[in-house]
């Protein structure tokens, strides 16, 4: 089965073409295109029209590196949430039209799933807890009475905002990650910041607050240092809470945050330290990506799970317990 | 030294300290933190649980006395309570020693969280009864006089009797006490639905 996937739920419109193929997954075209606002946090509707501007070209270069024709493609599969509004829309919007026009079925995805379920099928991992720490989300998910459920997340903002917050009061451009671990490879002197773990939860607001106030009397890289340090330590913390509370022994990352070096580091240590296995794809199956998309709408499809036109009103905050996981 | 138990955070141990058996929480050290920041989390949460388990005795709750703080091993020396873990012996009472467990409960909840202790892990595996009824595991509790707080803690309780026991009378009684002990039960338990409409799974109870 081939299904062609929309991702567009923040930032990144991704679009790919993939394959099952011997209970494998072959991805055979995953193109994306970036939003960066110009200044400050991402908005909505610019967000939107960047999607909208780039959906046909992207389109385009996708179905040609694939190397197939729209006919052979099975099934269009498309972010419906959760995710900011007027970007879910835009996205459904073309998903629909292209179902329509071509007369192939259609499947709303959930983002949170999707990154969880490319993680599995790429890496080799069966049963995990999956650290899902991206801009905007930072959950930790795992499998439990065929619901993938939300054991611990951020109360908050999330990791990455976080980050690019810091990022945005040192005059680091958007988006400030790649910038902030590479600062804080430089850092030697651990400043300390409050460490805020709650049961299996996390907030960031704190940790930012704090380390913007000690900007002006440290060494950004020692704050940069210090800032990851404490956040990822919180997140390898309430991960491996989740993982004794549920007896599971494999660690999945996702999301773009996950690409850090050292956060893959400190959850890679956690993981051996308690016997368990430790996963990650690679950078391109980590961030926002269509291949996500089209992989879940295979599995959903192959499942049972059908949509009708109607079925496919974007669900801004949809949760990843509302579907229920037949295809695993 | 015996090890009963080892969770993500602390190992328990059972052991004889100064010719008395008692029970040792240790906290171990986590590899993936760098030290100053590993050192200093497991200090003061070591720290924080024998200072709850201290209020919470204050509040006239009976907990395990506490002999030794050790913030360099990161242990608490504390004493071993040798009775039932209510999880263990509730389902095989009979009602009316049920009722009785289960007010003892709610009374000992009302009287933690009219001086502002958040238990944080209100489970019936972490309760003792022996000649009294003990309270244990202060790990994930906090100090806090808020609704919202106190609605999580009862919430949790709720979930692990509607899940590892089979008479659903057990919370309603539970709650009755602590409804008889405390002013803001009221307010409690509108938090509790709450809590239950924003469905957001807390923990699994077993
Ligand atoms: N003071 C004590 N006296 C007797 N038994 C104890 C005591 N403290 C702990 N235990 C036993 O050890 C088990 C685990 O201890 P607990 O403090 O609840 O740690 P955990 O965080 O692993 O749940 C308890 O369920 C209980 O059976
Ligand atoms: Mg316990």
């Amino acid at each position: 089965m081939i299904s062609l996937g929309i991702e567009g739920t923040a930032h990144t419109l991704g679009i790919a073409i993939v394959e099952k193929i011997n209970e494998k997954c072959k991805i055979l075209s995953n193109e994306s295109r970036m939003y960066k606002p110009a200044k400050g946090g991402i908005h909505p509707r610019e967000a939107a029209n960047h999607h909208a501007m780039h959906l046909p070209s992207l389109l385009h270069e996708s179905i040609k590196k694939a190397g197939v024709e729209i006919k052979e493609i099975d099934l269009i599969g498309f972010s419906i949430g959760p995710g900011l509004g007027p970007c879910l829309r835009t996205v459904a919007t073309a998903a629909r039209t292209i179902a329509i026009k071509y007369k192939k079925p259609i499947m709303g995805v959930n983002h949170c799933i999707a990154h969880l379920e490319i993680g599995k099928a790429l890496t080799g991992s069966h049963d995990p807890v999956l650290l899902y720490a991206s801009g905007g989300n930072t959950q930790v998910i795992s499998l439990l009475e065929k619901k993938y459920r939300i054991f611990g997340e951020t109360l908050d903002i999330g990791i990455g905002n976080c980050l690019d917050k810091f990022g945005r009061a040192i005059g680091i451009p958007f988006p400030a990650g790649p910038h902030i671990e590479k600062l804080a490879r430089k850092g030697r002197k651990y400043i300390p910041l409050p460490y805020s773990v709650k049961g299996m939860d996390v907030s960031f607001s704190g940790i930012l607050t704090a380390a913007l106030s000690l900007i002006k009397n440290e060494s950004i890289e020692d704050m940069a240092y210090s800032l990851q340090e404490t956040c990822f330590s919180m997140l390898a913390e309430v991960t491996e809470r989740a993982m004794a509370h549920l007896e599971k022994e494999e660690v999945l990352l996702g999301g773009g945050v996950a690409s850090n070096m050292r956060l893959q580091e400190i959850m890679k240590k956690m993981a051996m330290e308690r016997g368990a296995k430790f996963f990650v794809p690679s950078r391109q199956y980590l961030v926002d990506n269509g291949a996500m998309i089209a992989w879940t709408a295979i599995l959903m499809h192959e499942a049972g799970y059908r949509m009708s036109l109607g079925d496919t009103k974007v669900r801004q905050n949809f949760r990843t317990d509302e579907v229920e996981v037949k295809w695993s | 030294m015996e090890l009963i138990k080892r969770g993500a955070e602390a190992k328990i141990y059972r052991a004889k300290w100064m010719g008395k058996e008692v029970v040792i929480k240790r906290r171990v050290r986590k590899g993936y933190r760098i030290k100053e920041l590993d050192e200093e989390i497991r200090r003061r949460r070591t720290k924080e649980e024998a200072f709850l388990m201290a209020e919470t005795r204050r509040a006239g709750v009976s907990v395990p006395i506490i002999y030794y703080i050790d913030t360099v091993k990161m242990e608490i020396v504390m004493e071993y309570i040798g009775g039932k873990r209510i999880k263990d012996f509730i389902d095989d009472e009979n009602e009316e020693t049920q009722k009785k467990i289960c007010r003892m409960i709610g009374e000992s909840v009302a009287k933690m969280h009219s001086h502002g202790i958040i238990h944080g892990d209100l489970t019936t595996s972490n309760m003792i009864l022996a000649d009294k009824l003990y309270f244990i595991d202060f790990g994930l509790g906090m100090k806090s006089f808020e609704n919202e707080a106190r609605g999580v803690d009862m919430h949790l309780l709720m979930e692990a009797f509607n899940a590892a026991h089979r008479n659903e009378k057990l919370f309603k009684w539970v709650f009755e006490a602590y409804g008889e002990n405390f002013d803001e039960a009221d307010e409690v338990k509108r938090k509790i639905d709450e809590i239950i409409k924003r469905g957001r799974y807390m923990r699994r109870v077993s």
